[in-house]
Formats: C-alpha cells, sequence, structure tokens
C-alpha cells in the first residue's frame, strides 16, 4: 500500500466519486473514522500473496445461463410504482441538457 | 390453551399442536399478535405489522387444514421476516429512511418457497441500516433492545430477527449474514442462528449488501427447529445465479440418526486475548460435553484469523458501494427536495437518505476501488480471501467442525461502540471468516453469564455439509435447551 500509507484519504473525493454530499461535522467526523479504518487496512500490506489466485466468490459458478423461455415482465405499474415522482407510466427526472 | 403456554412453544412442538388440533392456526398468530402487543413497545423489534393479511393468512391455514390439504409442517407456523426480504405488496425499508415509502413489487424466493410451505408470514423486522452493523444502533428507525437486558444490544444486524424469537414474538424469523449477522445477535439474544453455505439459499429477493457474501438463513428456539426452517428455503433458484445446484438434504430426518463419533477443532487463534472470562468458561464446558459424547476434540490453526476482518471490511465495502449504487433518488427511493439538477440529485438523495455507518462504507468502498488504490485494496483483499480459504480447506482434512464461541462478549450496552467503528466491526471477529470462506456456520446458546446474559457457541462446517453441522449442533441442544428459556418481560 505504497500509494495510501503516506496520504490520508481524500474525503472530498472519494465522497464525490460514491454520490454521497456530507454535512460538514460529517466530512469531518468521517476523516478521522476513514483514516483510522485504513491504518487498519495496514495489516494486509505485509501479507505475501505472490502467486495467490484473488477470490471473488467462494464458490464460483460461469456460464450459468437462464432458459430462452419467454416469461411475463414486471408490469409497468410494478416498475414504476416506487418512483419518487412519475406521470404518464414513466419517472420523471430532473432536467438533463441546459435549455 | 393460554397465550404465554402457546408462545412458549419450539415451532415443532406448534406443528405438532396443529396436527392434533390442539390448536388452530388462528390461535397461534392471535397469541403471537397479542404477545407483539405486550412486549414490542419495549423489544421494538417489529418495524412494520400487517395484522390483518397475518390474520387471513393464518385462517386459510386453518381452511386447507380442514380439507385435508395441509402443505407441511410449517403450514400455519408465523415467520417473522428481516426487513431486507421482499414480501409481495409490504414495505421493504432496510431500516433506512432512503427506502422509507418503498413497497415491495415481488416475492423473494425464501418467501415464495415458505409460502408454497403455507408459513404465515408476518412483520418486518429491524436491522442496522442495510444490515450494516452489529448492535441495530444503526437502524434509522431506532434500536432494538435486548430482551434479556433493556439496556443492552440484541446485536446484529439482524438483531429485530434474534429479539423477536428471544421475546417470543414469532417461533421462526428469518435474516441474512454477511459477515456474523444472524450468528452474532443469535449468541447475544440466546437464540439459535444458521448462515447456511453461500449459494444454498437463493438471494433472490433480499436487498444486496455485499454479493459474495449474503446468505438468508434461519434464527429459531431450537436447532430443530432451525433445521425445519432452513430445508424448506434452500436449494437451486434459477433466478439466483451464484445458487447452487444442489440437492438439498433432508435435515429433519438427519436430526434423528444417531450421531457417528466426529472431530471438532479448537482453533487456537480464537481462544487468545479479548474473549470474556464467562464466554471461555462456557465454552469450556460445551467443549467437556461433546468430550463425554465420545466426540474427539482437537487443538487446529488457522493464522490469517487476525486478517478476516481487514479483508471483510476491503471487500464487503467495496460490493457495497456498488450494490448501493442503485439508490439513487430516481427510480425507487426519496429523492432530495434541494436538488437542482440531474447529477445532485444523487449526492443530495443519498446524502439526506443515508445513515452515517451507510455512507462510510459507501465512501470507503468506492476509495477500495478507485483508481491508484484498487490494487493496494480490493485486489489484495480478495488474494488474501484465498489465503483464509485455504486455511479452512487444511484444516477440514482434519476435522468434521469447528468450534469457537459466536461472540467474544455478552451482550454489550448501547453506545458502548457505537463511535468507534474498528471495534464494532471486531464484535464480528469469529464471524467473518466463514462469510470469506463460504461455509456454514450456526450460533447455539450454551449457557448465561452470572449476570442472565446468554452466552453462545458457534461451529463451522465443511461446505454443503449442513446435514452433519445440524446433527452435531442438534446432539449439544437437545440435552440443554438454553434458547427455550424465556427472559421475564
Amino acid at each position: 500500500m505504497s500509494d495510501s500509507e503516506s496520504t490520508p484519504m481524500d474525503i472530498d473525493y472519494a465522497s464525490n466519486l460514491a454520490r454521497i454530499e456530507l454535512t460538514e461535522q460529517e466530512r469531518e467526523k468521517f476523516q478521522d473514522q476513514l483514516g483510522d479504518v485504513l491504518k487498519y487496512f495496514e495489516k494486509l500490506k505485509d501479507v505475501d500473496v505472490e502467486g495467490v489466485e484473488p477470490t471473488a466468490h467462494a464458490f464460483s459458478r460461469f456460464n450459468v445461463w437462464d432458459q430462452d423461455v419467454a416469461k411475463e415482465p414486471f408490469s409497468v405499474n410494478q416498475s414504476t410504482q416506487n418512483a419518487p415522482q412519475s406521470r404518464n407510466d414513466q419517472i420523471v427526472v430532473p432536467k438533463v441538457l441546459e435549455d | 390453551m393460554s397465550n404465554t403456554s402457546i408462545i412458549e412453544k419450539t415451532a415443532v412442538e406448534l406443528s405438532k399442536s396443529l396436527i392434533s388440533k390442539e390448536l388452530s392456526a388462528t390461535e397461534i398468530a392471535q397469541a403471537y399478535l397479542d404477545q407483539i402487543d405486550r412486549v414490542d413497545h419495549q423489544v421494538h423489534a417489529f418495524l412494520h405489522r400487517d395484522d390483518e393479511d397475518f390474520i387471513s393468512q393464518a385462517k386459510a391455514s386453518d381452511a386447507r387444514r380442514a380439507e385435508g390439504k395441509t402443505l407441511g409442517p410449517l403450514d400455519g407456523i408465523p415467520v417473522g421476516i428481516k426487513d431486507v426480504i421482499s414480501v409481495k405488496g409490504q414495505p421493504l425499508t432496510a431500516a433506512s429512511k432512503i427506502l422509507k415509502d418503498y413497497i415491495s413489487p415481488y416475492d423473494a424466493t425464501v418467501i415464495t418457497k415458505l409460502k408454497e410451505a403455507g408459513a404465515v408470514i408476518g412483520g418486518r423486522l429491524n436491522l442496522d441500516e442495510f444490515a450494516m452493523g452489529s448492535s441495530t444502533e444503526n437502524s434509522a428507525y431506532g434500536p432494538t433492545r435486548n430482551p434479556w437486558d433493556f439496556d443492552r444490544v440484541p446485536g446484529g444486524s439482524s438483531g429485530g430477527s434474534s429479539a423477536a424469537v428471544a421475546a417470543r414474538e414469532a417461533p421462526l424469523t428469518l435474516g441474512s449474514d454477511t459477515g456474523g449477522s444472524i450468528r452474532q445477535p443469535a449468541s447475544l439474544c440466546g437464540v439459535v442462528g444458521v448462515k447456511p453455505t453461500y449459494g444454498m439459499v437463493s438471494r433472490y429477493g433480499l436487498a444486496a449488501f455485499a454479493s459474495s457474501l449474503d446468505q438468508i438463513g434461519p434464527l429459531s428456539q431450537t436447532v430443530e427447529d432451525a433445521a425445519l426452517l432452513l430445508e424448506i428455503i434452500s436449494g437451486h433458484d434459477p433466478l439466483d445465479s451464484t445458487s447452487y445446484p444442489i440437492k438439498v438434504p433432508n435435515y429433519t430426518s438427519a436430526l434423528e440418526t444417531s450421531l457417528e463419533p466426529c472431530t471438532l477443532g479448537l482453533p487456537k487463534e480464537f481462544f487468545g486475548d479479548g474473549m470474556d472470562d464467562e464466554v471461555r468458561k462456557a465454552i469450556e464446558q460445551t467443549i467437556e460435553f461433546y468430550k463425554g459424547l465420545g466426540h474427539k476434540i482437537v487443538e487446529v490453526s488457522l493464522p490469517t484469523t487476525d486478517l478476516a476482518v481487514p479483508v471483510y471490511y476491503v471487500i464487503a465495502t467495496a460490493e457495497a458501494s456498488s450494490n448501493l449504487a442503485r439508490y439513487d433518488g430516481i427510480r425507487y427511493t426519496s429523492r432530495s427536495a434541494a436538488s437542482t439538477n440531474a447529477i445532485d440529485v444523487y449526492a443530495k438523495s443519498r446524502g439526506e437518505g443515508f445513515g452515517e455507518e451507510v455512507k462510510r462504507r459507501c465512501i470507503l468502498g468506492t476509495y477500495g476501488l478507485s483508481s491508484g488504490y484498487y490494487d493496494a485494496y480490493y485486489l489484495k483483499a480478495q488474494k488474501t480471501r484465498t489465503l483464509i480459504r485455504e486455511d479452512f480447506s487444511r484444516v477440514f482434512k482434519k476435522v468434521d467442525v469447528i468450534l469457537t464461541p459466536t461472540s467474544p462478549t455478552p451482550a454489550f450496552k448501547f453506545g458502548e461502540k457505537s463511535n468507534d467503528p474498528i471495534s464494532m466491526y471486531l464484535s464480528d471477529i469469529y464471524n467473518i471468516s466463514t462469510n470469506l470462506a463460504g461455509l456454514p456456520a450456526l450460533s447455539v446458546p450454551c449457557g448465561f453469564t452470572k449476570g442472565g446474559l446468554p452466552i453462545g457457541m458457534q461451529l463451522i462446517g465443511q461446505a454443503f455439509e449442513e446435514s452433519s453441522l445440524l446433527s452435531i449442533a442438534h446432539a449439544y441442544d437437545r440435552e440443554h435447551r438454553y434458547g427455550c428459556k424465556a427472559p421475564s418481560i
């Protein structure tokens, strides 16, 4: 962890990537707490993993195919019933393009 | 029959009472609703109830029975559901504000299976928000209290599921376990909790936290009850591509066959510092019990034990940061009224909707996956995860199961760890390596402290060997039945 060791986490950068807006109070609190957690992660630094394959799943399964059979899809209502704003069977979103 | 004598029964006993017509499903359902009315203002295991639906399911079960069309041993038995598992038409909040208005449009596969078995599905049970935590203090709707001591946490994240069984508000519940979230609360509340082998139970309809680790599992008073419920919910599901195509053994009949002498391993790394003396003493007594039954006890070593917590928090937060990206203020969550454009709607909705621990973990996970840090954190953790799996494989060449305490301490007090994430993370230290290795594990109550707090032992089994794991646990549980002891509330 040579890169991360010397620099504390840039909380503004990371929270922006995660798309989470923080209050000033949270920002300060998390900066310290996550700094401690990253320090704790340094336990992994000295582990020798030369030639070790990574594990993504304990019992990986590959090429899992579904039957090629048409199924009843979700109805429009099922798909939009939980949207915070919807109109004419569609989800309303804030304006994406400028005028 | 009085309410008290109904709710004290195990699921297997309730099932027998239904068969003998001593009780109806409606009487059972009503007894639990009365108990919830009586105690839940103190326990706060439930986030939502639909009493009308609950009673109508029970009546339907009675009608089936009257016509001789009973669907099996679970028909008419109530099952409470952790509020991360979808039940069509019912709310699913994951104890988060961001899902406060969400109604599930479909059933999780485990719910479909329970419905097919005639179970009476009722109640949404509290948890740490999105199952992130070990105390239920992270619920946006207020914590659950431990029925054995209201000043203490029930554990977490399935704290509502464990407290509901302990407080006799439900005979059976479902929880989910990503890094101990069924076993640790089961231990702290004095009930049985099982985390199945990864892939044994479908995750379809479970709000995902860390997809390579999450499993749904049962909580109950006894191992026998857990076996009954596990048998129903297990099995391959085409709707979950990580679900394993394996035949589900008959767990309940496996419990009835006599147990061959087997070898139990005690990992020396688990028995070091940090374990409460009373926990140690209770575990020593269980070891003596197993010796007395003629089983062999050997010391084993899992050298990667102290790496499990950091590996887990790198991997689980990385997966969570990806899974929780779906809660975006657009499709099915609350949306911030303060947002002004298509970009800040995400950040503001998530900033307002998520609680502190969820924010911390999403940010940490995003960081661990970000450019320049991926190799140092995520890839390194995945490789170390391989070493953890290999440790277990080596040990399981010599032993049938591994015996450890479930938690280093009994239930802790509210606020004791909530401002120190690392100390909270360490309360699952005995549990998380089994999720990383995908192995089945369970917690069985094995005594009480002098102060009256429950203590649990954990048994870890080999992959897909739930039958022998449950049988070995049952050999202890049927003689002790600590989970059948109810707190006086």
